[in-house]
């Protein structure tokens, strides 16, 4: 390294001078986030942790991102961040199998590769630990715990879910019916159709309409997906029916503020995004720098979430449960 | 000349006859789809539509075909979208002339490249439909415009007006409808869009200045793009830079052949197009509220598709081999 640097100080070129300096004084940890899609505002808020963190850590954050969430449009982004010699690969995998193969490869070159914000849910030999909002396992039970709340646990409520085939999607609508089926708090309400608006606002928009429609005692709708739960809201505040019809699901306060303010939704959920960004960023500069152990069981301390335990499957979650918004709380989250 | 008005009607009617059947047919296993209400869905949910597919409409009657107008939908919506987020002390109207002015300047863009270089407008517009589509992720830094920053005059143009509460953009759409048919009718160059489309090789030999007809249709078919941008932040409430406009093309030209425009050019009405995307809509708003199920919506409605056109083409087929054995006669 000294020897390289001298001879090209012996060059002569300040600006290369200028830059072997900074290498010098420390080799930055390249850190790059590969989100589903470009365009998703969620993916900003994961963004906004990464850069906070990296800006405290010293490191160098990047996110890159391919124009469609197709199962295989990620895979050329990690090949090109490989070859640009980062250390921690951080991505929303857009398909639980078909990037294997790859992740193995960057792996080898002794790169640390999670996922974030979403697995590889029978592939997680493949990757070194994921780091997920919450326990996905309960976000079922909350949810209809949610809609109950609001309308006094009975009556008939209906599912609006994004595309058929989404596995996030299915498990929470696989423990929502669990929830409803086995516990008795829950028997009075009844769960009359589960419906994909394929995160589109006309499709989310024309299956909603049929809802009220099909089901004119339809008291809940549960949309546990950021377009479905905006394009219900929508429904409802044009028909002015927010006093019969109860919207709610996991939305972004971002999208959700206006309709919070109106009255329109009373309440929605989900977790902070951006704290998945700013765990992922500490997790994975300690286990560079040695001072965290990847292990299950394994604790260590991030700044602002307290001490984290690493689960089963070297699964790291940034919060227990679901955050609730409502009117009195929405003016306190920024994304 | 009498024949062709009757061709003309018959494959109108023929349209009219599928719309009403559907309709019957999915009413008499869902009652509510023949009320009211059901009219406003469908109404609310065309206009976007019907708009883009007046615009495609005169470019498939010349011959050609335009695949970017979703893209020019995305960035002219994100043009108004930015300006509504960072300037929101401008005057909100102005979205409508920004939208559909950068929309116009897209679409002649397009029009220079197919006549300038003399390429075909199914490539030019290909590329330009990466093309705007990149310049949308580019300007807008990949960022969605919320919808806080929509104005709320403008998402109440979607919901409501004065007249018995039927929404301004189902007027705007009918509007630009009725624009479209006397302009294709009653104007000299709407005219020459059509000569132009039946016989390209005989058109300059009579004079039509080709070159002209052609910018004046991919023009109008941005500027038309433009407006559906603008409209799309009104009904939706947000920009997207890439959902925003993203498969509009295809609904739009499956709308247009529908309504019984030729492919091959020189065919093709304004109220034609109006009752293709009208049968769209109703099919778009059955499906759900048959209770079909999500993963064959899609196989259902492609198919749907299939049987209009060939439906379509049946009637025509009959239409003129009376047209024929009448002429003999």
């Amino acid at each position: 390294m000294l020897k390289r640097n001298l001879l090209k100080s012996l060059i002569g070129v300040v600006s290369v001078v200028a830059l072997t300096t900074v290498a010098f004084a420390a080799d930055p940890v390249k850190i790059v986030y590969i989100g589903k899609n470009t365009g998703n505002p969620y993916f900003d808020s994961i963004t906004g942790g990464f850069k906070d963190a990296c800006k405290s850590l010293g490191c160098d954050f990047e996110f890159v991102a391919p124009a469609t969430a197709e199962a295989t449009s990620q895979i050329p982004f990690i090949e090109a961040q490989v070859q640009r010699g980062v250390k921690v690969i951080g991505i929303a995998p857009n398909s639980p199998d078909a990037l294997n193969q790859v992740f193995d490869a960057a792996r080898a070159k002794g790169i640390l590769v999670l996922t974030v914000n979403g697995d590889i849910t029978k592939n997680e030999s493949h990757r070194d630990a994921t780091i997920l909002p919450t326990n996905f396992d309960i976000v079922g039970h909350d949810q209809v715990e949610m809609v109950g709340s609001l309308i006094g646990y009975e009556g008939e409520i209906a599912i609006l879910s994004a595309t058929t085939e989404a596995p996030d999607q299915n498990k929470w609508i696989v423990g929502m019916k669990e929830t409803l089926a086995k516990d008795p708090k829950y028997a009075k309400m009844k769960l009359v159709a589960t419906v994909y608006g394929d995160d589109q606002p006309e499709k989310s928009t024309t299956e909603m309409e049929a809802l009220l429609s099909n089901f004119p005692n339809l008291k809940g709708v549960i949309a546990p997906t950021t377009v479905g739960i905006a394009a219900a809201a929508q429904v409802v505040q044009g028909r002015k029916i927010a006093d019969k019809v109860h919207v709610t699901g996991l939305g972004l306060p971002s999208e959700m503020r206006p309709f919070i303010k109106d009255g329109t939704v009373k309440a929605f959920q989900l977790w902070s995004p951006y704290n998945e960004g700013w765990l992922a960023v500490h997790f994975a500069k300690g286990v560079l720098d040695g001072k965290v152990k990847n292990e299950v069981g394994g604790k260590f301390d991030v700044p602002n979430l307290g001490t984290i335990t690493i689960n089963p499957g070297n699964s790291i979650n940034t919060q227990s449960a679901l955050t609730t918004f409502d009117a009195k709380n929405i003016d306190e989250y920024k994304f | 000349m009498k024949s062709l008005g009757t061709t003309f009607l018959r494959r109108e009617a023929g349209i009219v006859v599928m719309i009403v059947l559907f309709c019957l047919v999915v009413g008499a296993v869902k009652p509510q789809f023949l009320t009211l209400n059901s009219l406003r869905i469908i109404f609310l949910l065309v206009p976007l539509i019907m708009i883009g597919a007046m615009g495609q409409m005169l470019v498939i009657v010349a011959r050609h075909v335009d695949l970017s107008i979703g893209s020019i939908l995305g960035l002219t919506a994100m043009a108004s979208g930015m300006m509504f987020r960072f300037h929101p002390e401008i005057w909100w109207q102005l979205g409508f002339a920004l939208s559909i002015g950068s929309g116009a300047l897209l679409g002649l863009f397009n029009g220079l490249l197919i006549t300038l270089f003399r390429l075909p407008a199914i490539i030019v517009t290909l590329g330009t439909l990466n093309l705007y589509r990149g310049i949308t992720f580019i300007m807008s830094d990949a960022k969605q415009i919320d919808r806080q920053y929509v104005p709320t005059a403008l998402k109440e143009m979607s919901q409501d007006s004065p007249i018995f509460g039927i929404p301004w953009i189902i007027f705007m759409s009918f509007g630009i409808a009725t624009l479209t048919y006397w302009f294709s009718m009653h104007t000299r160059i709407g005219r020459e869009v059509f000569a132009l489309g039946s016989n390209p090789t005989a058109a300059p030999l009579r004079g039509i200045n080709v070159s002209k007809v052609t910018l004046t249709v991919f023009t109008i078919s941005g500027a038309l793009s433009g407006l559906a941008g603008i409209m799309y932040a009104s009904r939706w409430g947000f920009v997207n830079p890439s959902n925003t406009g993203n498969g509009f093309e295809f609904q739009v030209i499956a709308a247009v052949v529908i309504g019984g425009v030729s492919i091959n050019g020189g065919l093709g009405t304004a109220l034609g197009t109006v009752l293709g995307v009208l049968l769209l809509g109703c099919v778009a708003a059955a499906l759900p509220l048959l209770g079909i199920p999500g993963t064959t919506q899609n196989a259902i409605y492609g198919a749907v598709i299939l049987v209009a056109l060939l439906i379509d083409r049946l009637v025509r087929k009959q239409g003129q081999r009376q047209n024929v054995a009448r002429a003999a006669a």
